[in-house]
């Protein structure tokens, strides 16, 4: 019997149309919120992960111009690191891998040379968690004792200004997240009051003869939400092809770093989310004025 | 015996204004009786429609009282209206018809508002259509119908779920003298299955049309009793008495 009411009452009025560009304002104002939402995750993503990655993380560089003064630092420093606690991995950079890296900067004559510029050697080490500023100082006392030219940094240090910069951009993501939010807010508020502009004869109607509020206003939440859900699925569509994009462009960088900045399932799920809400604010619109409108007309 | 004791409506000391203006109104107070055949007449801008008004609660009065199948409706809480408009059957002077609905959707819209299932729904509105001769022009959209025949539509809907009150505002206006009698014929068979009947109407040759009829007529917001009807309640109520 309720089920019956229920479609009797759905059939008061003949389902809506397409209202305008109505659909296409809350498409484009969806689109750019899940642009700007899946950029901000993805950033998010990277940092996170460069973090992880660093945490543990601290260089050892012995400067020192004499090579045999030089090897005998390392040796002792190595040996030090080997016995110390909390430390998880140990490498040292081979010199190969070092003046590959100094090429491009330096030319392969110069990095080649056996004594052409006193190129240091570099001892990557891995705590087992992330460092603190007191192991970073026991640390450096203690290898400064047997290897006196020896530098110490937590890789974490040099990244510092990407951190901040990255941190930055999110924030902005967040920013602008929030005014796109409250434009589409105001784009279903406009879309709902235009359905009702152009249908306050027949609300009136309904209502004198006999039609209570919350049934008028199911009419309204119902073509409210169809455009809604129209405009939705579309800015959906939009904005995911160009996150999806973005991120294919960022792949073929190929960094390890940038790679970390993908989208999980749990970012997809909620950049579907935001035509959802999208939609449950269109109702909650279409409501609260059918509601307003009906409240004035006795 | 208290006054207005069997009555469906009953209006007391009722003013009304609209906005600072003048009272429109005035000092209304009458009675009707269930069953009843009433016409309301008066020159044009005496107050018939915001009587009526009044009468299918689709306006509060700025001061009186008005009772209606037996409830003060002026204090009554706004969510309970709805059930009373549903008792109520109403033929608009400016039909008020849903432009996005067919004519059949039209004369459906008082059923599907109470929830009758769509299955009992068909075959009444059909009925009614015929009725009023429009079954050619069920599907039609109240734009592409002649004023007669909108106003056909509009009379259909208010009798389709058999109000306990017709209020009709000038429902022969637009039609021609042979179709306003038979409209009124289908306000009479309506009457007869206990139907109280109040027509609008400034068209003194229908009120001969209705033998038994009574007549309330105003004068710039006053209202007459030429026929003693509002103050002596009618013949069928007081048989038996
Ligand atoms: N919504 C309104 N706001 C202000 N004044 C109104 C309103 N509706 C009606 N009036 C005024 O109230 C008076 C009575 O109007 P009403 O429509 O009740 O007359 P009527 O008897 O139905 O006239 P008609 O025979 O022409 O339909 C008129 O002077 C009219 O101008
Ligand atoms: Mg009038």
């Amino acid at each position: 019997m309720k089920a019956l009411r229920h479609v009797a009452s759905d059939r008061l009025l003949p389902q809506a149309r397409i209202a305008g560009p109505m659909p296409w304002v809350i498409a484009i104002m969806i689109a750019l919120t899940v642009i700007a939402a899946g950029a901000g995750l993805g950033l998010r993503n990277l940092t996170q992960s460069a973090r992880n990655e660093i945490a543990g993380g601290i260089t050892v560089q012995i400067v020192e111009g004499r090579p045999a003064e030089r090897e005998r630092q390392v040796q002792a420093a190595l040996s030090l690191l080997d016995e110390l606690d909390g430390v998880a991995e140990v490498r040292r950079v081979p010199d190969e891998e070092l003046k590959a890296l100094l090429e491009p900067w330096l030319g392969p004559q110069a990095a080649s040379a056996e004594d052409a510029l006193p190129v240091p050697a570099i001892i990557d080490v891995k705590l087992a968690g992330s460092v603190t500023e007191k192991q970073l100082k026991d640390l450096r006392a203690t290898i400064v004792s047997s290897a006196p030219s020896a530098r110490v940094d937590a890789q974490a240090r040099w990244l510092q200004p990407v951190f901040d910069a990255a941190a930055s951009l999110q924030w902005l993501a967040v920013g602008l997240i929030v005014l796109l939010a409250g434009t589409s807010a105001a784009a279903v508020w406009l879309a709902a009051r235009s359905a009702l502009g152009s249908n306050h004869e027949t609300i009136e109607i309904v209502h004198l003869l006999g039609g209570t509020d919350a049934q008028i206003a199911r009419i309204f939440q119902r073509s409210v939400a169809f455009d809604a859900a129209l405009g939705g699925l579309a800015g959906l569509a939009l904005g995911l092809a160009a996150v999806l994009l973005l991120g294919k462009q960022f792949a073929a960088l190929g960094s390890g770093m940038v790679a970390g900045g993908g989208l999980g399932p749990v970012d997809w799920a909620v950049l579907a989310l935001i035509p959802v809400i999208g939609l449950a604010l269109a109702i909650l619109t279409a409501r609260l004025t059918v509601l307003a409108v009906l409240r004035q007309i006795l | 015996m208290s006054a207005g004791e069997g009555s469906i409506v009953q209006f007391d000391n009722v003013g009304l204004r609209y906005g600072t203006e003048r009272e429109v109104l005035s000092d209304i107070a009458f009675t009707l009786y269930p069953g009843s055949f009433y016409f309301l007449t008066g020159a044009s801008g005496a107050g018939k429609t915001s009587l009526l008004k009044l009468l299918y609660l689709a306006q509060r009065p700025s001061r009186g009282v008005i009772r209606m199948f037996g409830t003060d409706v002026i204090t009554v809480p706004r969510n309970r209206l709805p059930e009373f408009r549903r008792r109520i059957g109403v033929v608009f002077q400016d039909f008020r018809l849903v432009p996005d609905l067919s004519a059949f959707d039209n004369v459906a819209l008082p059923l599907r508002v109470s929830g009758v299932p769509e299955n009992e729904i068909r075959k009444p509105v059909a009925d009614m259509l015929q009725w009023v001769g429009l079954e050619q022009r069920a599907d039609a959209r109240p734009a592409s119908l002649s004023g007669g025949e909108q106003q056909r539509v509009a009379i259909a809907r208010a009798v389709i779920a058999r109000p306990e009150i017709l209020v009709a505002d000038e429902p022969t206006g637009n039609v021609d003298p042979e179709m306003a009698v038979k409209l009124l014929r289908l306000f009479e068979a309506l009457n007869r299955l206990g139907t109280t009947v109040v027509v609008a109407t400034h068209d003194v040759h229908l009120l001969k049309k209705v033998p038994d009829s009574l007549i309330m007529r105003l004068d710039r917001g006053r209202l007459s009793d030429p026929t003693g009807a509002l103050r002596y309640p009618p013949r069928r109520e007081t048989v038996g008495q």
